[in-house]
């Protein structure tokens, strides 16, 4: 104890100490490969293992999708904190608009998780529904190896990517319903999926009253 | 050049998959047909393979050093059937499946070909969850780019 220098101890300065270049342990990959990427492979066995793991306890496909999304969102909550924790100090804010915070999924989220950005970013067309919203993604890596069966052709297994976003989402405060739906657009993109955001009535309540101040 | 189908058979004997990508090569034969082949082959291999005598040790220690001695390879069984009219290649995986390319006699990197589909089998079949093993193949990703894969081996 006495090799150690008083300051720290003592004074103000007590707690966390922060490296001099400011970048703490949570700025850092876990494994310190130089692109800091995982195995694609094992990846996706472990997600198969997950699908079937929840396939075994369900009865129908919107039950294996609860189950799937449930997977995802603590994910989606603790990836939330952490994404912001490495912004640089200046941006380091929760979003308060939900343009914002849906371009923070498409980009800081989705770069972070699978590498790249989401493909499009929508506002639904219908003036009855203000409340959604739709991230697009033109093959979700989740879904690389799976060929889902006809009998099941409604299920999409990008649930657990709903999940996710749907974890950010109530780690923000907009509270939400996020579901994945498969729309494929011919031999191009078979795999085509939209994540339907859809946000709770008093987030858009929030929202307009924000716009109006 | 012309790939005319391929067979996969799993490691008990069943047919799992079966795709012609080139009408015209080989007569049509029943699905019942097919079945037996894959059986009928099976049994052929199994036996072809204890046929082969086993190599004597194949990689003796080597000298300073505490390796253990290197055990024979073990006998491959039938690889090639070859007729006037096509060729077959038999590749057989450390599990016990087998991928049967039937080719055109002068077809040139058939194992490069038959490795590929093994490739893609791995991806897009195994690491599929809703394949159960041993059972028929039916992963329409893994239809997809096998047929895409061939068509640019017979066109080429």
């Amino acid at each position: 104890m006495s090799s150690l220098p008083s300051g720290a101890s003592s004074g103000k300065e007590s707690g966390l100490r922060v490296p001099s270049n400011g970048k703490t342990i949570y700025h850092r990959p876990i494994n310190r490969t130089k692109t800091s990427e995982l195995s694609q492979a094992s990846f996706a066995f472990l997600f198969s293992e997950m699908v079937a793991y929840a396939q075994k306890r369900v009865k129908g496909i919107q039950e294996l999708e609860h189950r799937l999304n449930v997977q995802g969102h603590s994910i989606g909550i603790k990836l939330l904190d952490l994404l912001l924790y490495r912004e640089p100090v200046r941006t380091q804010l929760r979003p308060q608009h939900i343009v914002g915070l849906l371009h923070f999924i498409k980009q800081n989220v989705w770069q972070h998780l699978f590498g790249r950005q989401a493909d499009r970013l929508e506002k639904s067309t219908d003036a009855e529904k203000p409340d959604e919203y739709m991230i697009i993604d033109n093959e979700p890596l989740v879904n690389q190896y799976i060929s889902v069966p006809r009998e099941m052709s409604q299920l999409n297994c990008a649930a657990f990517v709903a999940g996710v976003i749907e974890g950010v989402c109530d780690g923000a405060d907009f509270p939400a319903r996020v579901t994945a739906h498969t729309v494929g657009e011919g031999e191009m993109w078979p795999g085509k999926t939209v994540f339907l955001v859809k946000f709770r009535s008093e987030v858009v309540e929030r929202e307009a009253f924000l716009a109006k101040t | 050049m012309t790939v005319f189908s391929l067979i996969i058979i799993n490691k008990a004997g069943g047919l799992i998959y079966n795709k012609t990508f080139h009408d015209g090569g080989l007569n049509k034969i029943s699905t019942n047909d097919y079945l037996v082949l894959a059986g009928t082959f099976h049994g052929v291999h199994a036996i072809t393979a204890r046929l082969n005598p086993v190599k004597p040790v194949a990689t003796p220690p080597a000298p300073g050093t505490n390796d253990p001695p290197g055990r024979p390879e073990p006998s491959s069984g039938l690889e090639v059937l070859e007729t006037e009219n096509f060729r077959m290649q038999c590749f057989n995986t450390l599990t016990g499946t087998k991928f049967l390319l039937f080719t055109e006699t002068t077809q040139t990197n058939v194992d490069v070909t038959i490795k590929k589909i093994y490739d893609l089998y791995a991806d897009y079949v195994m690491k599929n969850p809703f394949y159960s093993l041993e059972m028929p193949v039916r992963c329409d990703i893994f239809d997809r780019k096998l047929l895409s894969y061939i068509r640019e081996i017979n066109n080429r």
